[in-house]
């Protein structure tokens, strides 16, 4: 239970306060304050999990948001079992339960490491080559046991219980990063009084001053004066300071995407908490304060636990006071590896000997290091590491050759020198440039409103880069219209400053070499790799990217990029910048889904609407389907009926007494205006001037291009307003098409839309015994046939408000479709409907109006037709004004295509056998016995049982099909083939007397 | 997410507001019963898709409603500006003088 590796007065947290976790279900004790990474190497753990392809044992590289190797599984229950979680990233709460991740039996005995020893079949392009044949094994083989061997973690099998939060937010001055420079930054710009938001990946604030112990800044240590700033601008009014938030993503015009974890570090979140929450912010400057991250050492076996970054056993010892050996050896090619060295020494820890690359280097650190005494090695190379499940030695070299030297160590630490983290800025559609001097890659040319500052600018040392930050902090803030701030610099009394080192391989994984020296770690991707995508013909960096998976991992090649850049180039002989670097893409860090999602999901994901009936439907047994977002009654069952039945039943009672149906989510449009006929004349095939007030006409609407793009009923309420219904799901691009032609078109009409679709309740009483069932309810309102024929419209009251009431029929039943204000829409169904029940009328859905329109062969947009339907071949010519000159359409429908012979057109069809429903959408071949793949000359567009017809019914769309009355047609399906007779469309009350029945 | 100037509004708005109405400057032929196969097909069909500055209209659909235009280059994806319906192609772009 004792954390042996924790040094006692090293770090910052409090040894009081302990949290018991388990990591593969043995027992550990860790820290408040702790990483599962700190917590886990204070007792000595470091193996952690295994590689991606080779199943190679592995242990953490970091202590940041870089982390490739130390992917764990977080299991909080049964339903949250969250997969490569980076256990350097995940803080430790109490009770945290972790398990390693792609390894069986066990993390120590793999079966799957045999791949480590068949990897000569696994190099580059494996997959590219292997998985092109045969085809059977594709199903068989490759789909379910190669994926089921590949992967990482295992996703949650059960729906995610988390909610999470979102938020815009907008302010002047946004800083990315919370390091020194970002607080620097941030200082700046809140001194003058914008709006600041500040955001930081970690839990703390300070960057690199968690592991920096030589900084001081305002006569304090660096870290101290980090809390203090922040505290400072957590204070004030204008500055929103958010920690465990991750800038993932930098869009158009300084929309930058945040992800904050809000629980993921808290034992018990409980329900009132999210579990994240999405900030996206728009601002009018952008401060990047990104920092660097240090590269690892290519070379053999360099991913054994327990080989490291300097920088991560730097942050654990200094931060977290916890020792990464007890005997490490450290091999490096810059001055900033020496640091840790130094730190560790210090904490009585040996350092077994310094290797480093370059022959004679010179300065401060490297002073200290020989005076206190350790082993300096120039000019020399680690070619490789001992050891399996943990680091046990390190081979040394002279560099150019020679005997080798083992050295027997518990850990490595390596320093390839730092690579800035342009991410973001790339993002943002900045080029980057390459400096040769320092070698790397750093902001060049700008695409947005912001500015890198520091470490992530390339920027050395750190009183270089707080004064850059500062300076930029105030410049963003004045530009987005700050006033000058009066706060002070901060000083930086002392500093680290280190740059160069090295990129690609080191020596023992140079060219001709097959170690497996990694240059990506979670795609197992090493230098030989890389080589060998070159030789295969991969020149372009994208392919080798592409054609080796370097970088392409979780981790976004945040340790990888470089080297593989490097050992490209190397291979291809060309300088780096003519190789070019791979583009960075958000996220840059992994976002669950859940933050994306935030509150759209189960009821949130989509708008529902209700009509004002909805209630008194679903009291009465209503089953319900979804049309567009709204939800319609489909059928009313009674006890002990089925869909089949209850259909039936309504289908008979409402052409026998009546039946009553919602109408309410038609769309309806008011034209209005002393030009709205014309207006309806430029936008409809048929003629509307000459309309009597007072009376309806059916109205079919054109594209330009002649086809029918929405259809209904349209009533003449006065000469200067038309009330205008479209089918439930063309309302609101109807709406759209209208106000186009007017705004851009015919702007010199006057004439104004407005959408009633909400306003106006709809219920449709059908039936011979319609009249009868409205008119006691009516006021102000001769129904008399004389006096409201078919396809007329009044106003007046029913139930003491007001209406305006159609007498239209969608069933050809004699009919009327009650409109009143919304709110009296179930009232007034209430009066109805007891009125009803006195004649024996039935309430019915969607599916006994569909089965009535198509008994009378009237169509349904969209669902009869698609979008290359002509008014002809829909049988509607007689909607079309013959005199007209202009309406949208009308040029489109003489062209070519649409007045040739043999178009498809709508016919009814009846089955051979009375009793077959033909299926929606199946195909229609006039010869049965054709070779597959036969021709086919139509399809079936609606089709039913009509048990009014005792029969089956359909509608269909079939070449030449008006021509083909009485042909034979046939219906291939893969039970048997159906034959159908083509018919007209109407298969109830041919002469249509039943509409004043 | 882009932000557009809506020229009705005058102010910038989210371009979720917004709803993109295809390629500007198309005008619907006054007799257009007259045209040729020809001239319909390009009216109707035939449309620019510029690699650079793009004409094109949207719509402050979830806004003031009104159609606009706006000019665009779809390499970059910025905005470069917008005009009311009805007013002429500008003849000069800002910032294309350099």
């Amino acid at each position: 239970m004792n954390a042996v590796f924790r040094i006692s007065g090293a770090g910052r947290l409090s040894q009081a306060k302990t949290a018991s976790f388990s990591f593969d279900d043995r027992p550990y004790t860790g820290i408040e304050g702790d990483t599962l990474a700190s917590a886990l190497l204070a007792n000595g753990v470091h193996l952690v999990g295994r590689s991606f392809k080779y199943h190679r044992p592995r242990g953490f590289l970091s202590a940041g948001a870089e982390e490739p190797n130390a992917l764990v599984q977080i299991v909080r229950d049964d339903a949250r079992k969250t997969p490569n979680v980076r256990a350097t990233v995940q803080e430790l709460y109490d009770g945290l339960t972790a398990n390693s991740q792609n390894r069986w039996p066990s993390l120590a005995f793999d079966v799957g490491a045999v791949n480590d020893i068949a990897s000569p079949m696994f190099s580059a392009g494996f997959y590219y080559k292997t998985f092109m044949w045969p085809k059977w094994a594709w199903k068989d083989l490759y789909e379910p046991k190669i994926r089921a061997a590949a992967g990482l973690g295992v996703s949650p099998d059960k729906p995610d219980p988390d909610h999470y939060a979102a938020r815009y937010a907008h302010c002047e001055v946004l800083v990315l990063g919370g390091g020194a420079a970002g607080i620097a930054a941030a200082l700046a710009a809140a001194e003058t009084g914008v709006r600041v938001i500040l955001a930081d990946e970690q839990a703390e604030f300070g960057g690199s001053l968690r592991f920096e112990s030589g900084a001081r800044i305002d006569g304090q240590d660096g870290y101290a004066w980090a809390q203090a700033a922040i505290a400072k601008l957590k204070a004030m009014d204008n500055v929103r300071v958010l920690s465990r938030t991750t800038a993932f993503g930098y869009y158009a015009q300084n929309f930058v995407g945040l992800v904050e974890r809000v629980s993921d570090h808290l034992k018990s979140p409980g329900r009132e908490l999210a579990r994240e929450r999405l900030w996206q912010v728009r601002a009018k400057r952008v401060v990047i304060a990104t920092g660097a991250i240090e590269r690892h050492m290519v070379f053999a076996n360099n991913d054994r636990p327990g080989v490291m970054l300097a920088s991560a056993a730097r942050t654990y010892l200094n931060h977290y006071g916890v020792a990464v050996g007890r005997n490490i050896g450290v091999y490096t090619a810059n001055d900033s590896a020496y640091a840790a060295a130094i730190d560790l020494k210090k904490a009585g820890i040996n350092i077994a000997a310094i290797v480093d690359l370059r022959d004679n280097p010179a300065g401060p650190v490297i002073d200290e290091a020989r005076a206190l005494g350790i082993e300096i090695n120039f000019g020399r190379a680690v070619v490789s590491a001992g050891g399996k499940l943990r680091v046990s030695s390190m081979s040394v070299q002279p560099k150019n050759g020679g005997g080798e030297r083992t050295i027997p160590v518990d850990a490595i630490l390596m320093s390839a020198g730092w690579t800035p983290s342009v991410h973001l800025f790339s993002q943002s559609r900045g080029k980057v440039a390459f400096n040769d001097e320092t070698k790397r890659f750093v902001p060049g040319t700008y695409a947005q409103d912001c500015v890198s500052v520091g470490a992530c600018n390339g920027t050395d040392g750190l009183a270089a880069s707080v004064d850059e930050a500062f300076a930029a902090g105030a410049k963003a803030a004045k530009e987005a219209g700050g006033k000058v701030g009066k706060g002070a610099k901060p000083k930086v009394d002392a500093g680290e400053s280190w740059s160069r080192g090295m990129l690609g391989a080191a020596p023992g994984a140079g060219p001709g070499t097959t170690v497996k020296a990694f240059v990506d770690f979670q795609n197992d991707v090493t230098a030989k790799d890389i080589r060998q995508a070159v030789h295969e013909g991969m020149h372009s960096i994208e392919h080798v990217k592409r054609f080796t998976t370097n970088g392409m991992a979780t981790d976004q090649g945040k340790t990888s990029n470089m080297h593989g850049l490097a050992i490209a180039a190397e291979e291809l002989g060309k300088p780096i910048p003519q190789v070019g670097l791979t583009t960075f893409r958000a996220p840059y860090t992994p976002v669950t889904f859940g933050s994306i999602v935030g509150h759209a999901r189960g009821a949130l994901f989509d708008p529902t609407r209700r009509t004002a009936t909805h209630g008194w439907a679903a009291s009465h047994g209503a089953v319900f389907e979804d049309v567009g977002h709204w939800k319609r009654a489909w059928y009313f069952p009674k006890a002990g009926e089925d869909m089949h039945a209850a259909v039936n039943r309504e289908c008979v009672t409402v052409r026998k007494v009546g039946g009553l149906f919602d109408a309410s989510t038609l769309g309806k449009i008011e034209v209005v205006g002393p030009d709205a006929a014309k207006f309806m004349e430029l936008l409809y095939t048929n003629p509307w001037e000459k309309l009597e007030t007072g009376r309806c006409r059916y109205g079919i609407m054109l594209r330009e291009d002649g086809f029918v793009y929405d259809d209904g009923v349209v009533g003449r309420l006065a000469p200067d307003r038309f009330h205008v219904t479209t089918t439930t799901g063309g309302a609101p691009r109807v709406m759209n098409h209208m106000e186009d032609y007017l705004q851009t078109e015919f702007p010199h009409l006057n004439v104004w839309l407005t959408s009633i679709t909400e306003q106006w309740a709809v219920i449709a009483v059908q039936g011979p015994k319609s009249r009868d069932i409205i008119a006691p309810l009516v006021e102000g309102i001769d129904m008399s046939d004389e006096a409201m024929p078919h396809m007329s419209v009044r106003e007046g009251r029913i139930c003491g408000v007001p209406t305006r009431l159609f007498r239209m029929s969608f069933t050809g039943e004699r009919g009327f479709e009650i409109n009143v204000p919304a709110d009296y829409g179930e009232a007034v169904w209430e009066a109805l409907w007891a009125e009803g029940q006195k004649h024996g009328a039935t309430a019915y859905g969607t599916e006994t109006m569909h089965v009535l329109r198509a008994e009378k062969g009237y169509i349904i947009v969209g669902q009869d037709t698609d979008g290359t339907v002509t008014p002809n071949d829909a049988g509607l010519d007689w909607a079309v004004g013959k005199k007209k000159t202009d309406f949208v359409g009308i040029r489109g429908l003489t062209r070519p295509d649409l007045v040739a012979k043999g178009r498809k057109q709508l016919v009814g069809l009846k089955t051979k056998d009375p009793k077959v429903v033909l299926e929606e959408g199946a195909q229609i071949v006039a010869d049965p016995k054709q070779l597959i793949p036969m021709k086919m000359i139509g399809h079936v567009t609606s089709s039913y049982w009509s048990e009014n017809c005792g029969r089956s019914i359909a509608l269909a769309l079939v070449a030449g099909g008006r021509d083909r009355m009485g042909e034979t047609l046939y219906v291939p399906m893969p039970n048997g083939t159906i034959e159908v007779e083509v018919t007209g469309m109407v298969f109830v009350d041919e002469k249509g007397e039943r509409l004043n029945g | 997410m882009l932000l557009i100037r809506c020229p009705y509004c005058e102010e910038e708005r989210p371009e979720l507001e917004f709803r993109n109405a295809g390629e500007a400057h198309i005008a619907r032929p006054t007799n257009i019963a007259a045209e040729s196969d020809d001239d319909f097909e390009k009216f109707f069909f035939i449309r620019a898709n510029p690699k650079g500055v793009i004409y094109e209209r949207w719509r402050h659909i979830h806004g003031c409603a009104r159609f606009f235009n706006a000019v665009r280059d779809t390499v970059t994806d910025k905005f470069v500006m917008t005009y009311k319906a009805g007013e002429p192609k500008p003849a000069k772009l800002p910032g294309a003088s350099k």
